[in-house]
């Protein structure tokens, strides 16, 4: 086993990182993979509530960095899904306290023994960020359909692409078909242009995200809510597998609403 | 979509396409770092250059940035009237 390192980062906070990092872990997991994700988004913590497991934190990234711990020992296994594990972020440290060599050594003890290790990036393109790509084999970006968010994903790209992990791979998060038909949400297909890199995955706007955030159970182990089913999708695709894209029938449903007048429902 | 496609529906209205249309505008600079008073300069130190050797008309050149994929690309387009005519004789 040598496990693929995957970070995702978005340059713009709070466009799902946390959320998409929990859900491809869960999604990946239930598939049989032995998954590892670590919060690196070190003094803002989170994925651990996201994932539910805040009440079974003894030891963080920064323990196992500066020797406190074994790295198993900070390794919390996941209660509903075998095969899950986080490494929480420690909450009263900031990012100095781990360097990119630091994220790079701890990965590569992680490899042997995984299938994937994800890693969830702070905002901005600061230090934090550049201990989560350090060891990335691949790099997901997120974005909103939104302008900053575009914006800001194209920085990120641009610096991912310099700093030799590209080409990274979009993932466009929380799209509302009906805005996009109305002409009031960029699409799909024009961020792409905008941005120009492969797309892995489209998660539409969904209430049932934050819903299961409520409850600290990752959506995407539920297969019948949409952004679930979007995330199982991109999972499989990590996976190797060939996953049409539901969402990109944007374009065709404009036809189909001229021609047969009725809204058509995409997903 | 088409120009005439565009009038036709009131695309080009849409919140949308005017977020993609700035967008354009922004991610070109963001990427070069080079702002519309920087390539002002630039296109008045080409036609300096290229007015030493031979005969054009200011008027008349463009230089611009280009997009394709992630590649920024300065496209020059400077119509030549002809040889310079030799001053000093």
């Amino acid at each position: 086993m040598t496990a693929k390192v995957v970070t995702i980062t978005s340059g713009k906070g709070g466009v799902g990182k946390t959320t998409i990092t929990a859900n491809l872990g869960a999604a990946l997991a239930s598939m049989g993979q032995k998954v590892v994700c670590i919060d690196a988004d070190i003094g803002l913590r989170n994925l651990d509530v996201v994932l539910g497991l805040e009440n079974r934190i003894v030891y963080d990234l920064v323990d196992v960095v500066e020797g406190r711990c074994r790295l198993r020992q900070a390794m919390i296994k996941d209660k509903r899904t075998e095969g899950l594990y986080l490494i929480p972020a420690a909450q009263t440290r900031d990012k100095t306290a781990v360097s990119p060599s630091d994220m790079i050594r701890l990965c590569d003890e992680l490899r042997p023994e995984h299938d994937w290790v994800i890693i969830d990036s702070p905002a901005g393109i600061e230090r934090g960020f550049r201990n989560a790509i350090a060891p990335a084999d691949s790099v997901f970006v997120v974005t909103n359909p939104e302008v900053s968010a575009v914006r800001d994903a194209d920085r990120i790209i641009g610096i991912v692409e310099a700093e030799e992990k590209g080409p990274a791979q979009l993932i466009i998060n929380r799209i509302d078909v009906a805005m996009v038909q109305r002409g009031d949400m960029i699409s799909t297909e024009d961020i792409l242009e905008l941005l120009a890199i492969e797309l892995i995955g489209i998660i539409p706007e969904d209430e049932n995200v934050i819903i299961s955030t409520n409850r600290g159970s990752p959506i995407s182990l539920d297969g019948k809510s949409r952004a679930g089913k979007a995330m199982q999708n991109i999972s499989r695709r990590m996976m190797g597998e060939e996953v049409p894209f539901m969402e990109l029938a944007v374009q065709a449903g404009f036809f189909k609403r001229l021609f047969a007048g009725g809204g058509s429902k995409n997903e | 979509m088409s120009d005439f496609i565009g009038r036709l529906t009131g695309y080009k209205r849409k919140s949308a396409y005017q977020a993609k249309e700035r967008l354009q505008l922004v991610l070109i600079h963001d990427r070069t770092n080079l702002s519309n008073s920087v390539l002002e300069t630039m296109k008045d130190e080409i036609i300096e250059v290229i007015s030493r050797h031979i005969e054009i008309d200011p008027a008349t050149v463009s230089i611009k940035l280009n997009k394709d994929g992630r590649e920024q690309r300065l496209i020059a387009d400077i119509p030549i009237l002809g040889p310079k005519k030799k001053r000093n004789l």
